[in-house]
């Protein structure tokens, strides 16, 4: 266990730490997070020894540091390194044994069977053992970096301080080190305290952090007490977004570039809308961000070509998203800028309605087929039909828009959806209740991120009620044309 | 490669090396000469084998052999160590400007007459050695001033100004005292010639007090030559064995000036090589460059004394013609891939 009090310290005359106060407990991994020059490497040297501390002190075990002999501390703490060219080359095995010097004593300092067995067992852990005889200057950044890392564990440390270990490391092999380190920690009680320059990965890896500048404690949490908005904007002069990561409670961070660019903002006009026979394509110059329940690019996501593609009535197919993605190919259209739905829909049939203001935009496009309306009160007594007669509603909007507005104008959309079809006496076929959708509906909402900020888009706003009555408008005369041409059939 | 092979085959070529060192010259001295005169010269047996040629073997070449190998294994794992204490492959004796910094105190006492009223027979080596240390640390603190990194470039650019300088000191000091300019050179270039027993008896404390001292220092050179700081991390008490090792190179450094004079590169030819062959692992490589670097001088000096017979080189002339390339070719090497050596 290591405690830290008042710790100040630094070079010549300015501390370039003052005041620091923390503890980081048995088998923890603690993470040290900050801008350059805002003290960590400083903190690591106070904290190992290598600098004396002006005031304060370092307890490790309850002991303080300097009732420590080198030798001994350094059977308590280890360091990984960050790599360093050096000159001489040892090999791995002569790279590691120098991590039991502190257990050899005696004239020559010969190492001893136990010292041999501990540097066998830390080739073994690190998977270094093939390569014992390499001159470590013919390893990889990689492979360096586990030999100093077995150097660091053959001195059998309670306490492993990493300065930022993955610095030079591609991202599998900062995966790989630290999930060793992850492991040791939970496995052996092993104590790490390690700098990052990534938030995101500290984030990922430890139990709690210490967010340092000018060298002293800003925060000291869990990585979501640290990683937040307002408190790392401050701190690192940027602006920066956090968001939930999708695997794990530990939020994410993103900067936001802040330079600006001449190009013509992004606009959406009834003129981007192309129709077919076979489909309806929207397609943008700059990516729109997406909310959308879509075959192929559901969920939020960014993209510039959007498809509605006709399937015949008949169409039947166990990976519809398969056979949707190899139109878009046959279309040209690059997988990873597309978002695509289907229908049975007649297309030309389709409505749209358009809303230009001050500063905002909205385009409303539309296509409808209703063989297999269904009430959804009565979800499952729908029709078995494979005819996805659908609804597929697509809502772009020039503005920026909160998540909380792309929900809501989804949910503001559904409801003037099922207002249209009510309205049209569409009934569930099994049912004969008032249907609500058909069975396979999909909607979307696109928005260029640029412009005025919408954080709403409920009824009460603008936003809101635009959607709202248009895409009720819309639907509407979709629906209108599907049944005209159902008589006329 | 194999360490135990590494010092049978070190030492047999050392034995082969002072073999010829003794057995060639003005006179050629057959092998069994050789062995009947050294068993003559330690022990009750006499022989048949003539006086003169004992005067030879006993007064004339033995202590020479001996004597370059003395100040062979000085430099060599001075240099070494060097090396390793600084990181710094192009660190021996003379690039550092130490064995300048020697040659000052050896002239002092040799041309002006310097003498200290007590041990007055030690007062060559012992100046030599305390102007070795003080031209150490002088060009440390500099060269740590103009970068704080102590880079190559710059702790060898400081040490090789500084050997300039007192290379210059040194002749001015020569001149002043009416001496010819031949010997000033003669000085500057190092030598074994004409030196008896009574020099070996001078280098041959300090050579010792500085091998043991050495000799036990592998495991903390390996750790310092990571860096002062990663050897602190590793549990190595930095600043004693700093001293320990500084001190000991400079007394081998500035006994072996003493008798010799600058004998250049022998620190920096030597422990390449030796790395090259035997692995940079300091406990060895400290042993094997003491072997190979007696080794290495006994056969310079016989090629400076019998390359242009009867005349001779001065030795460092032949140190240098190798050791310089050798110096250029680590540099290229630094500069090329930083790799390691």
């Amino acid at each position: 266990m290591i405690q830290v009090t008042n710790m100040t310290g630094g070079y010549d005359a300015r501390p370039i730490v003052n005041d620091v106060d923390f503890q980081v407990n048995r088998g923890e991994f603690f993470g040290v997070v900050g801008p350059n020059g805002s003290g960590k490497t400083t903190l690591f040297k106070l904290m190992s020894g290598i600098l004396p501390l002006w005031r304060g002190e370092v307890m490790i075990d309850q002991k303080p540091l300097e009732h420590y002999g080198r030798k001994q501390l350094a059977r308590k703490i280890a360091t990984l390194p960050q790599i360093q060219q050096s000159f001489f080359s040892y090999n791995v095995f002569e790279t590691v044994m120098m991590g039991r010097y502190a257990y050899q004593s005696g004239f020559l300092k010969q190492p001893a069977e136990r010292d041999k067995e501990v540097v066998r067992n830390v080739l073994d852990q690190t998977g270094l053992t093939e390569m014992s005889s390499l001159p470590l200057n013919h390893l990889s950044g990689g492979e360096k970096q586990r030999a100093y890392l077995a150097q660091a564990l053959a001195q059998e440390p309670d306490i492993l301080l990493l300065d930022e270990p993955t610095n030079h490391l591609d991202f599998s092999y900062q995966k790989q080190l630290l999930d060793e380190m992850k492991q040791l920690s939970l496995s052996d009680q092993l104590t790490v305290v390690s700098i990052f320059h990534d938030l995101n990965t500290a984030g990922l890896y430890c139990d709690r952090m210490l967010l340092m500048d000018h060298g002293k404690v800003i925060r000291i949490g869990k990585p979501e007490d640290v990683i937040q908005k307002s408190l790392l904007e401050q701190v690192y002069h940027s602006s920066i977004a956090v968001h939930a990561n999708p695997t794990i409670s530990s939020p994410q961070m993103n900067l936001l570039p802040s330079y600006t660019s001449n190009e013509t903002r992004t606009t959406v006009t009834p003129e981007l809308v192309k129709v077919t026979e076979e489909k309806v394509t929207v397609s943008t110059r700059k990516p729109l961000k997406t909310f959308s329940s879509a075959l192929i690019g559901g969920g939020f996501g960014w993209y510039r070509n959007f498809v509605n593609g006709h399937v015949d009535k008949s169409f039947a197919c166990d990976a519809p998203d398969q056979f949707i993605k190899g139109k878009c190919q046959q279309w040209g259209l690059a997988e990873q800028d597309t978002l695509a739905m289907m229908t049975a829909a007649h297309l030309p049939d389709y409505a749209e309605r358009f809303f230009r203001g001050d500063d905002v935009s909205i385009l409303i496009v539309v296509t409808a087929g209703l063989g297999n309306a269904v009430d959804v009160v009565y979800g499952d007594k729908h029709v078995e039909s494979t005819n996805p007669g659908t609804i597929n509603t697509w809502i772009f909007v020039e503005g920026s828009l909160s998540e909380q507005a792309f929900i809501q104008g989804i949910v503001t959309a559904a409801e003037a959806k099922t207002k249209a079809i009510s309205s049209c006496g569409i009934k569930g076929p099994l049912t004969n209740t008032g249907a609500t959708g058909t069975s396979t509906d999909s909607m979307m909402i696109a928005s260029t991120q640029t412009g005025k900020s919408l954080e709403y888009a409920g009824p009460i706003t603008l936003l809101g009620s635009k959607i709202g009555r248009m895409t009720y408008e819309a639907t509407k005369e979709a629906i209108e044309r599907y049944l005209e041409r159902m008589r006329l059939s | 490669m194999n360490k135990p092979l590494a010092y049978i085959g070190s030492f047999m070529i050392l034995i082969g090396a002072w073999l010829s060192g003794v057995a060639v010259g003005s006179v050629p001295i057959p092998l069994p000469v050789i062995i009947g005169a050294i068993a003559e010269a330690v022990s009750p047996y006499q022989s048949t084998i003539d006086p003169i040629n004992i005067s030879i073997i006993v007064d004339v070449r033995l202590p020479r052999v001996v004597l370059a190998g003395l100040v062979g294994a000085s430099l060599a794992i001075a240099g070494a160590s060097f090396q390793g204490l600084l990181q710094n492959p192009l660190a021996d004796p003379y690039t550092l400007g130490v064995s300048s910094g020697a040659s000052v105190g050896a002239v002092l006492v040799l041309f002006v007459g310097f003498s200290f009223p007590v041990f007055s027979a030690f007062t060559l080596p012992i100046v030599s050695i305390s102007t070795a240390i003080l031209t150490l640390l002088f060009v440390i603190a500099f060269a740590r001033m103009l970068d704080r990194t102590l880079s190559i470039e710059t702790l060898i650019l400081t040490g090789i100004v500084m050997g300039s300088f007192l290379g210059s000191v040194i002749s001015l000091m020569i001149a002043l005292t009416g001496e010819e300019l031949r010997q000033i050179v003669g000085w500057l270039l190092g030598s074994v010639a004409m030196r008896g027993w009574n020099h070996v008896g001078l280098l041959f404390p300090f050579f010792v007090t500085g091998v043991l001292l050495l000799l036990t220092q592998g495991q903390e050179l390996n750790a310092m030559s990571l860096g002062e700081e990663r050897a602190r991390q590793l549990g190595v008490p930095t600043e004693k064995r700093k001293t320990i090792i500084l001190l000991a190179a400079s007394i081998l450094t500035g006994a072996a000036v003493a008798v010799s004079g600058t004998i250049g590169f022998a620190g920096l030819v030597v422990p390449h090589i030796c790395r090259r062959l035997f692995g940079t692992d300091h406990r060895h490589l400290i042993p094997l460059s003491l072997i190979n670097g007696a080794t290495f001088l006994i056969l310079a000096d016989l090629i400076s004394r019998t390359i242009i017979a009867p005349a001779e080189l001065p030795i460092g002339v032949i140190t240098s013609l190798i050791g310089a390339p050798i110096f250029g070719f680590i540099l290229y090497q630094q500069r090329k891939k930083g790799a390691s050596v």
